[in-house]
């Protein structure tokens, strides 16, 4: 019995992961690993293989070659989804029929919600912080189609929130979201990081964000080009460096 | 009114109108928010299939429609889940299919347009006492399923990808909803008819969601909108003598112009009262207007291709690294970035 206990598991361990969309090969031998309470920042200009990184590590898309394990469950046989908030990358959080923001963000309470039954105390308690949490709890009964594009970037984040996860992962949750609003989800982010929430961020520009940042993973072309620390509020260095620098410590080589 | 309610066919008919009324927009809504509206459409066209295939056997063609319909219902679903941009032509393919044949089984069966037509538009005078009771037990169980598991269908119709992290069991609802389609359209087959079914299930949604905010208000109003169109296109269509489908889809249409009319006027005065101003915190903040360093000691050096600093890529431009900085051609000068 070698084999760690699931809780001393890093949240997020990917090792040696391939990707091919529509049989080209996006993300090539892959190595990430998140301990639990770390925040970690995934950058990369379009194309660089970020989104899909995420999406697999999910298991919305499948592995070509590797592993992804969350909490040391390989994601496949990984059943424990009430420890994981998810924020897609979307340009609205409407339907085709109305929702309001309170109906939209109660969803995110579903891993937790035992089947043909009632939302309970306990949900609406979350629903109402995490509405809190992003600034909106006085436009939960607004149909979510008439917010600003910002606002309903909030609203999926909410979403993630209410389902009080262990593993936060956003996926360009903050792009179209305005400094302000990015201000107030930053602070949001802080107190789950003080709970110890471990968060997985991927963008192309950290904002607000930057200073809750434990380390940057930079992909380039589908390979992890940097891991480490990262330096300052200088973040766009990561996003756009200036050529392989191996005498850097973090970078790798190519 | 009263001398219609003692006719037995009649009490058949409007007890089927009833369930059809809501069954049919309860599951449209989670089609319309899944923005698969037609689905009901080429269900309706596979099922002419099951019910001459009935015609042709003897067996009941209520029970081979929905047979028919739930496997093919099934198959769009497999088929959509595939993500690839044949499946539309897929999908198509299917409801030819479907309709031709239908028709094809029909005139095998020795049967003649008449017959065809009863299942197309609906009639009244058809539904015998044993196609009642299919009808009511598999409306309650769309009815049942659609309101039970209304969290579930709607985090799958409202967002695919964060109900599969979620934990949820995507495929298996999507399939679910789809055979409640299925089941639908066979419930309905009797009262609109199977060309006209994909209305019922679409025509209340939309005429609904003019006017309300949320999903459960959609839901619940739709159901409302659709039984009071069933039953009173069933009045109409016994004293009018008409086929009671059209009737029962333009008199719900006619309601979704007026509700149309009645939203865009509410929609008006809500914009009256509260104007739409842009919110301070909304406004986008552009960064890259603030600093603008131009490098000097420039005047020498154009950087290029082949001059020999790093080029990095930074968003719309290229950055070439001099000297530990990065320099962006900004008109005929440098500027630090």
């Amino acid at each position: 019995m070698t084999a760690p206990s699931p809780d001393n598991s890093p949240a997020v361990q990917v090792t040696g992961l391939s990707v091919a969309l529509d049989g080209r090969v996006v993300l090539h031998a892959v190595d990430l690993s998140v301990r639990p309470g770390e925040v970690v920042a995934v950058l990369g200009t379009n194309g660089s293989g970020k989104s899909t990184l995420i999406r697999t590590v999910v298991g919305l898309l499948p592995a070509a070659a590797g592993e992804v394990r969350l909490f040391g469950t390989p994601v496949g046989r990984f059943r424990q989804w009430r420890r994981v908030g998810y924020v897609p990358q979307r340009i609205t959080a409407a339907g085709g029929v109305p929702a309001t923001v309170q109906e939209v963000v109660t969803s995110g309470r579903l891993s937790r919600r035992k089947l043909l039954r009632p939302v309970t105390q306990t949900d609406r308690a979350a629903v109402d912080a995490a509405l809190e949490a992003v600034g909106l709890a006085d436009r939960r009964r607004d149909a979510v189609a008439e917010l600003s594009g910002g606002q309903q970037q909030r609203v999926l984040i909410a979403r993630a929130l209410a389902g009080e996860p262990e593993l936060l992962i956003l996926d360009e949750a903050t792009s179209g979201v305005d400094l302000a609003s990015q201000a107030v989800f930053a602070d949001a982010v802080r107190t789950l990081v003080r709970r110890g929430t471990t968060v997985v961020l991927v963008s192309h520009d950290l904002g607000p964000m930057d200073l809750l940042i434990d380390r940057c993973v930079v992909l380039r072309a589908g390979v992890v080009a940097y891991d480490g620390p990262p330096h300052g509020a200088q973040t766009h260095a990561h996003v756009h460096p200036h050529g392989p620098d191996v005498e850097t410590p973090g970078w790798l080589p190519q | 009114m009263t001398e219609l309610l003692a006719l037995d066919f009649m009490q058949r008919a409007l007890l089927a109108g009833l369930l059809t009324g809501l069954a049919a927009p309860a599951i449209g809504t989670y089609l319309v928010q899944r923005r698969l509206a037609l689905m009901g459409d080429g269900v309706g066209h596979i099922a002419i299939t099951g019910v001459a295939l009935g015609l042709l056997t003897g067996t009941a063609p209520v029970l081979t429609a929905v047979a028919v319909a739930i496997v093919g219902a099934s198959a769009i679903e497999l088929i959509r889940a595939r993500g690839r941009t044949s499946g539309d032509v897929a999908l198509a393919l299917l409801f030819y299919g479907g309709i031709a044949g239908g028709v094809l089984l029909i005139g095998l069966a020795g049967q003649g347009a008449a017959t065809l037509n009863t299942y197309l538009f609906g009639s009244l005078t058809t539904v015998s006492p044993s196609d009642l009771l299919v009808v009511v037990v598999l409306a309650a169980a769309v009815l049942v399923t659609a309101v039970g598991l209304a969290p579930q269908l709607f985090a799958v119709c409202q967002d695919e990808e964060f109900a599969r992290v979620s934990g949820l069991p995507v495929r298996a609802l999507s399939v679910l909803i789809a055979v409640m389609a299925a089941v639908t359209v066979t419930v309905a087959m009797r009262t609109v008819g199977l060309l006209l079914v994909s209305a019922l299930m679409v025509v209340p949604v939309a005429t609904a969601q003019q006017l309300t905010r949320s999903f459960r208000g959609t839901f619940v109003a739709a159901c409302g909108l659709g039984v009071v169109a069933c039953l009173s296109g069933i009045v109409t269509s016994y004293y009018a003598d008409v086929a009671p489908g059209a009737t029962i889809v333009v008199l719900a249409l006619g309601g979704f112009g007026l509700a149309a009319a009645l939203g865009t006027v509410v929609r008006r005065r809500r914009g009256a009262v509260a104007p739409l101003v842009a919110e301070g915190p909304e406004t986008e903040v552009v960064l890259a207007d603030a600093p603008h360093q131009v490098a000097d000691d420039h005047a020498s050096h154009k950087h290029g291709g082949e001059c020999g600093h790093p080029a990095v890529e930074h968003g719309d431009h290229v950055d070439y690294v001099h000297d530990g900085h990065l320099h962006a051609a900004h008109g005929d000068h440098w500027d630090e970035h």
